[in-house]
Parts: structure tokens; C-alpha cells; sequence
């Protein structure tokens, strides 16, 4: 579904619309399963036009959020509202009518068609002794153009792979033509294109202005690129909410995901891009690199989820290396290229050296350091205005461009033992 | 194809094929009747009323003041035959009186079977699931092994307040078909009271506590059995499901009570659809779920029960008839649930006939069994069930 194919047009119409009021407002939310507290304090909002990406990892209440907001769990404390109403006032029917939901996985265990399957989205919409009408065909053959599932329509459900069968969830909610959506990992057992084109999907449906959604999302980097706002929950609560870019910090998801990230940015799209690393428990250091390019850039990005202070120099602007260490907040001293840098630069760079708990100088690709025999020597960077830098420092450990994470803090904390 | 549409034409289908098993049925037995003969006679015992006729033993002389003794003719419908074809009265009389009432109550009964082992399959989400799975069977046979055990303990004389003693004895059939269908209705309410917790009654939950009460009831039935006596052998013969000696009274009864409560199952048809997709997702698709589950269970229980009260345990319609025709029709509960219980219905008249043109009559449910098993194994076997 990418837009040009599926315009926000061509999405079932939604009857409902609450103006100005929130679709979701839900405050103060808790829910608890026995003794075991599952959410508790968890403020949700869903503008109209907006998409909310619920992130968090394995256990965070995700789901029981999502769940708590359907009412297929009481939640214990806290109120929920849909459209402005509270949820526990209103019936099963007038949910079903404001609030559609993709869900995580099903196991249906008769043998569907899956256009009938879709059909059921239209259960709210009917009364006991209502035959299927000409608006409700329309809202069904729509969903299933822009979930694309009509290619199968006549296949049983349980013939379909587990992605089309997620389509098919998809296109049943699209058919409930409800003015929020609620999507439980909706790409989990998605292909890379029809991951992207359920997202793309979901976002012509909020652009339309009126509609909105929520959903729990595992992959961050997805997050970022589609969602208005972001809220991260982890052990329960809600550890951040805002706007991607603010909220998918590399302390927030490091914090909440108990790991080791770093946030940097997708080079096609612009938007935050998060990588995680295992932990490794070091003890944080001032740590200068000297280097350039993507290697350079691997080398500052891993020491900064790791917690050391990295600084990076001399280096053009412009270069990976610089672009890694503004994302991880470092400082990086630049100079143009094929030019001399003037003396002010290099003694910022010499002094940020000379600071440095220990300097590492990173290989270039065509001058990889030999490492077969004794300590590597490094060639091709530490030559030039960049010698004088190494020259500053008290030590300096050469680092092949290859070097995995795990020898890059080896070395950093090898070095670092030695000079106390 | 528009569901209702398939629906209308599989009923069609499964009632044609109804008819025809049951006149076919009615020519069977020690004397054989032409089906031609058979018609007429059917035709010849259908009434129509024709009018009001009223007659002079109404109620009064009643002295209303002023106007003087009065007296209220007592009215009545008249009913007019509208055929008279020539037919053996002696046909008429074994087609009529003696042949008719039971293949209609097997009918019945059967299609009562069959549409709640229907719902009970949907309800549950398995395939396995029957009628008696919430204890409606063995409640039944409890209660009608009771009064076969002691029917002199049920024949009480009651001392009202206004009216003095009033005798209360019930006839042998009749007291253990209305023991049977309470004893039904008790045993499904408290499996259901057992499993409901909260306003919520989980589906798992209920399907232990369904077999939980059905192995009590089962030690209570064997107890029951061993002070019998006398009467095992009548407690057998109700236990293995029967059908013979039925009357037009049971028919009447069995008549008002099954058709109504199938057609509030068929208005929850779809909701039942849904429901399959698992309660969550009925939720979120509107519908009120536990509500939904009490209509559900309070209707099948009552079908059922309304099913076994005249015929006895008879087993496997409930469960292989749905089961067969869910690999024909498909599992939506529009067309589904009228074509099985018609198929129900006709699947128990030719098992019937079976049972009672054999040298010695045997208990029918001994037939369903023995031709629905088989049938259901090559079912199996030549159709591919992939998931249950």
C-alpha cells in the first residue's frame, strides 16, 4: 500500500467523529493480574490526526495497555475514556463502533473465509436481524483493497500464511470503520514490504485528520519514522512521551530496554535510528578517537552507548565520524579538508587528547594495521595534522577498522588500568 | 452467494430430504404401507379451523342481579378436515396413531440434538464438544432414574390451604419425562453456577466443571442403578435413548418448546461467528459477551433438555451431526446451524426405523452410535481436517 497506490480515500468511511475531543484518554491506569502489578499510573492520549507508537521491551504492559483500553480488562484504578465517554459507560456495541483493534496473533480453529472473516467487522454496525447492506459491502470491499487481502478473499483463514493472516486482522479492523485503531505489533510477522505499507497504511488512515491510532511497536527504528509520539513503558509505566525525536534518547531506551543504545539517524529517511548493544558494564572514561569515516563513526557511536565520553578530532565536517558524535552529544573538532587546520584547532584537538583517559586511532580501510605479529601499527592516521594530536596523548592504541565492540572496550579498558 | 440465501437453500434442501425420510419411514414396519398411502392418510388427519361453534354446557347459571340467571355458552373452535381421500382405516389408524408420533417426536428430537450440539461446538471452539457436555444429559438421567427407582415417593398427597389434600400422582412416562428435563436444567445451572465467577464465565472453566458434575452424576446413576431392582431393565432402556410408545401429547410438548428457543439460537447465529474468533475479539467486535454466553447456554441447555426428557440419552447426533455438516456447508453458524439440525432430524428418523424394524426392537441410540462412528471415521479418513 504505498500512497500513491491507496490514497486516504479509498479507506472505509469512519461515521463517527468526536470533534476536538481526544479519541483515547486514559489516566492514571492500573492493572493487576492476582499480586502482580502489570501497569500502573499510565496516562495515554490519541489526538485526532495522530498516531501514538506504545515501545518498551518484552513484558512492558504493551499489550495489556491496548487491552486495558478495550475493556477486555478492568483495569483496577484509573479511568479510560473513548471519544470523551468514559469506557465502562458505554456498551459493547458503541465500543466496537469507536474502537478497532488489530490483534497480536489469533488462532481461529474453524475454517473461515476470509472475506467472511472480514465481514465480521461489521458486526458492530448491525442489528440482530440486519442482513448485510450496500454501505457495509462497500466498507468491506475497501478494507480489503487497502489491506490487500482481496486477491485471497475466497481462501479459509486457516490456509493463509501468518502474515496475510495479520492483513486480514488489519482489513477486518479498516471494515469496522471505527474512528480509532488500536494495532498490537502489527508488523511482528509482516515481509520488510508489507510491514512498510501496513505502516503507510495506518498513516493515511490518521492524516485523514478525524481518525486516530495507537500500537504497540517492537521495532524502534518503525516507531520513530511513523508515529506522531511515542510513549515508552517499561515495568509497567510510562518512562517518556513525547515526540520521537525527544523521547528516543539514547538514556531513555537504554534505560528502559536495560541495554546499551545508541541513537543515531537513518541515513534514508532522517528519522532517529536506534541501535542497541549488549551491556557491557564498564566504567565510564574520556576516551578521544582518532580517525575518520563509517569506522570511525562504529568506534564513537559503540563507545558512547557503552557510557564512556568519547571526543573525536581532527576530522572534516561532514564526515561520519562528526555526524556519530553529535547524535551521541560529543564534541568533535573539525577542519576543512585538504587545507591545514590553524593552530587554535589543533590545539583544541591536542588538548582534548592529552585529557583523554586514552586515545584511540582507527585504521583506515586501505591502511589496515597488521595485527598477525606483536601490537599493530597504524597507517594512514595518525599522519598529518592528526600526528600532532596523537603526539598530545599520553597513549595511544592503534584500532583496526574492524574490530568488534567487545575488543573495542577490552582495549579502552586495558589501556585505562594500566595508567592508573 | 449471500449467506441468508445459502442458508434458505440448504434448509430447503435439508427439510425436502426430511419429508422424505419421514414418509418414507411411515411406510416402513411389520405392515408395509405405499407412500402414496401414507400422504393420504397424513393429509386426511389435517385440520383446519373452520369456525367458532358454541355449545350450551358453559358456565352458569350465574345470578347477576338485575338481569337475572345468566349462562355463558362455552365456545369453541370448529375444526374441518379439508381432505378425505379413501384410505384404509386400518392405515390410517398405524400411519396416524401409532406410526406418525414417533418418527415427529424422532424428528424432533433430533433436530433439538443437533442444533445444540451446534452451538456447544461453537461455543466451546471444538469440534469434540456435544449437548451433554455441561451435564444436561446426565442430569437428565439422574433425574429420570430417580423416578423409575422410586416412583412411589413422587406420588404425594399435598394438603393446600384452600383446596384441601390434593393428590398429586404423575403417570409413569410423564413423571420421568418431567424429572428428566428438571433434573436437565439443575444439572446445567450448576455447572454453570460452578464456573462463573464475577459476572464471568471462562469457556475452559465451564468445560471442567461440565465434566466434573458429569462424573458425579455418573456415580450417582450406577448407585441409583444398583437399588433398581425390578426396574434396571427400564432404567437401561431409558439410558440407552428410545423412542418408542411416543404419544402425540409428547410430540405437542417437545413441538412448542424446541422451535422457538432454535430460533433464538439462529438470531445469535452470527454472534456465535464471532465468538469463535475468541471472546476477546467478539469484545472488541461489539458484542456483549458474557450475555451472548448465558443466552447461549440457557437455550441449548433448554433444547436439550426438551431433546432427552421423552427419548432418553440417545448420544452422537449431537456431536457428529454438526461435525458432518460443518465439512459440508462450512463453519458459518447462518447456514450451519439450520441445515444441521434438520440433518439431525432426519439422521434420527432413519436411525429410528432402523432400531424398530429389527427382529427385536433395539434402543436407537445403540444405532446412532453404531452408523454414526463408522461414518464419522470415513469422514475423517477421505476429507482432510486440518485443524480442529
Amino acid at each position: 500500500m504505498s500512497a500513491d497506490r491507496s490514497p486516504p480515500s479509498s479507506l472505509p468511511d469512519t461515521a463517527l467523529s468526536f470533534g476536538d475531543a481526544p479519541l483515547l484518554s486514559a489516566s492514571d491506569v492500573a492493572v493487576s493480574f492476582g499480586d502482580l502489578d502489570v501497569i500502573s499510573g499510565v496516562d495515554l492520549r490519541v489526538e485526532p490526526g495522530s498516531l501514538v507508537g506504545l515501545v518498551g521491551p518484552n513484558g512492558a504492559g504493551k499489550t495489556t495497555v491496548l487491552r486495558a483500553v478495550t475493556g477486555a480488562v478492568e483495569p483496577d484504578a484509573g479511568t479510560v475514556e473513548i471519544g470523551g465517554d468514559p469506557a465502562a459507560s458505554l456498551s459493547a456495541k458503541q465500543v466496537g463502533r469507536r474502537v478497532a483493534s488489530v490483534p497480536q496473533a489469533t488462532n481461529l480453529a474453524f475454517d473461515f473465509r476470509v472475506r467472511h472473516v472480514v465481514e465480521m467487522g461489521r458486526t458492530p454496525h448491525l442489528g440482530r436481524f440486519d442482513a448485510h447492506g450496500v454501505e457495509d459491502d462497500a466498507a468491506v470491499d475497501a478494507a480489503m483493497a487497502a489491506a490487500d487481502v482481496a486477491r485471497f478473499d475466497d481462501r479459509s483463514i486457516t490456509e493463509v500464511s501468518g502474515g496475510e493472516r495479520q492483513r486480514v486482522l488489519l482489513a477486518r479492523a479498516l471494515a469496522q470503520a471505527a474512528p480509532l485503531l488500536l494495532l498490537d505489533e502489527p508488523t511482528a510477522s509482516l515481509d520488510v514490504n508489507h510491514a512498510v505499507e501496513t505502516l503507510e497504511l495506518v498513516r493515511a488512515f490518521v492524516d485523514d485528520g478525524d481518525r486516530g491510532a495507537i500500537a504497540a511497536i517492537h521495532d524502534l527504528d518503525a516507531a520513530a519514522r511513523y508515529c506522531d509520539e511515542v510513549v515508552v513503558l517499561a515495568n509497567g509505566g510510562v518512562r517518556a512521551a513525547g515526540p520521537p525525536e525527544s523521547v528516543l534518547s539514547a538514556s531513555t531506551v537504554g534505560a528502559a530496554f536495560d541495554a546499551e543504545a545508541f541513537v543515531g539517524r537513518d541515513p534514508a529517511t532522517g528519522a532517529p535510528a536506534v541501535t542497541a548493544f549488549p551491556h557491557s558494564d564498564v566504567e565510564s572514561r574520556r576516551v578521544h578517537v582518532i580517525g575518520r569515516g563509517r569506522p570511525t563513526a562504529r568506534v564513537v557511536a559503540r563507545l558512547a552507548a557503552a557510557g564512556h565520553e568519547p571526543s573525536v578530532g581532527v576530522v572534516p565536517p561532514g564526515d561520519a565520524a562528526a555526524g556519530a558524535a553529535a547524535d551521541a552529544g560529543a564534541t568533535a573538532v573539525t577542519a576543512p579538508p585538504f587545507e591545514a587546520p590553524s593552530e587554535a584547532t589543533l590545539a583544541a584537538a591536542r588538548e582534548l587528547a592529552a585529557d583523554a583517559d586514552a586515545t584511540l586511532a582507527v585504521g583506515t580501510a586501505e591502511g589496515r594495521p597488521t595485527t598477525a605479529d606483536g601490537p599493530a601499527e597504524v597507517v594512514g592516521v595518525a599522519d598529518g595534522p592528526n600526528a600532532e594530536v596523537a603526539a598530545a596523548a599520553d597513549r595511544v592504541v592503534p584500532v583496526s577498522p574492524d574490530a568488534s565492540g567487545a575488543e573495542l572496550l577490552d582495549a579502552v579498558a586495558a589501556t585505562t588500568a594500566d595508567g592508573e | 452467494m449471500r449467506p441468508w440465501v445459502r442458508s434458505a437453500a440448504w434448509s430447503a434442501a435439508g427439510a425436502a430430504l426430511l419429508a422424505v425420510v419421514v414418509v418414507g419411514s411411515a411406510a416402513i414396519g411389520p405392515v408395509r404401507i405405499p407412500p402414496e398411502t401414507v400422504m393420504k392418510s397424513v393429509l386426511n388427519a389435517v385440520a383446519v379451523p373452520a369456525g367458532i361453534e358454541t355449545s350450551a354446557g358453559g358456565v352458569g347459571p350465574l345470578p347477576i342481579p338485575g338481569v337475572g340467571p345468566l349462562t355463558i355458552p362455552s365456545v369453541d373452535l370448529a375444526f374441518a378436515s379439508p381432505f378425505a381421500f379413501p384410505v384404509d382405516s386400518v392405515h390410517q389408524q398405524i400411519v396416524v396413531g401409532v406410526r406418525l408420533p414417533r418418527i415427529l417426536l424422532a424428528a424432533l428430537v433430533g433436530f433439538a440434538l443437533a442444533s445444540a450440539g451446534t452451538v456447544m461446538q461453537g461455543f466451546f471452539r471444538n469440534p469434540m464438544a456435544d449437548p451433554s457436555i455441561i451435564g444436561v444429559s446426565s442430569g437428565a438421567a439422574v433425574g429420570a432414574v430417580a423416578f423409575i427407582v422410586f416412583p412411589a415417593a413422587l406420588s404425594t398427597t399435598i394438603a393446600l390451604p384452600l383446596l384441601g389434600p390434593v393428590e398429586v400422582a404423575l403417570s409413569r412416562g410423564a413423571g420421568t419425562s418431567l424429572f428428566a428435563f428438571v433434573g436437565a436444567l439443575v444439572a446445567a445451572f450448576g455447572v454453570y453456577a460452578i464456573a462463573t465467577r464475577n459476572g464471568r464465565t471462562p469457556v475452559a472453566t465451564l468445560l471442567l466443571a461440565g465434566v466434573a458434575v458429569q462424573t458425579f452424576l455418573g456415580a450417582v446413576v450406577s448407585y441409583l442403578q444398583l437399588q433398581a431392582g425390578e426396574s434396571l431393565r427400564q432404567i437401561v432402556a431409558w439410558l440407552m435413548g428410545h423412542l418408542s410408545g411416543a404419544a402425540w401429547s409428547e410430540v405437542a410438548v417437545t413441538a412448542a418448546v424446541v422451535p422457538p428457543l432454535f430460533a433464538v439460537l439462529l438470531a445469535y447465529a452470527r454472534d456465535l461467528n464471532v465468538l469463535l474468533l475468541g471472546e476477546e475479539e467478539a469484545r472488541g467486535l461489539g458484542i456483549a459477551v458474557e450475555r451472548t454466553k448465558r443466552v447461549l447456554l440457557a437455550a441449548s441447555a433448554l433444547v436439550t433438555a426438551a431433546g432427552v426428557a421423552f427419548a432418553g440419552v440417545i448420544g452422537f447426533v449431537g456431536l457428529i451431526v454438526p461435525h458432518m455438516l460443518r465439512l459440508v456447508v462450512g463453519p458459518d453458524h447462518r447456514v450451519l446451524l439450520p441445515s444441521a439440525a434438520l440433518a439431525g432430524g432426519t439422521f434420527l428418523v432413519a436411525a429410528d426405523t432402523v432400531a424398530r424394524s429389527a427382529a427385536a426392537e433395539y434402543p436407537v441410540g445403540i444405532i446412532t452410535a453404531a452408523v454414526g462412528a463408522p461414518f464419522f471415521v470415513y469422514l475423517l479418513v477421505t476429507r482432510e481436517v486440518t485443524e480442529l
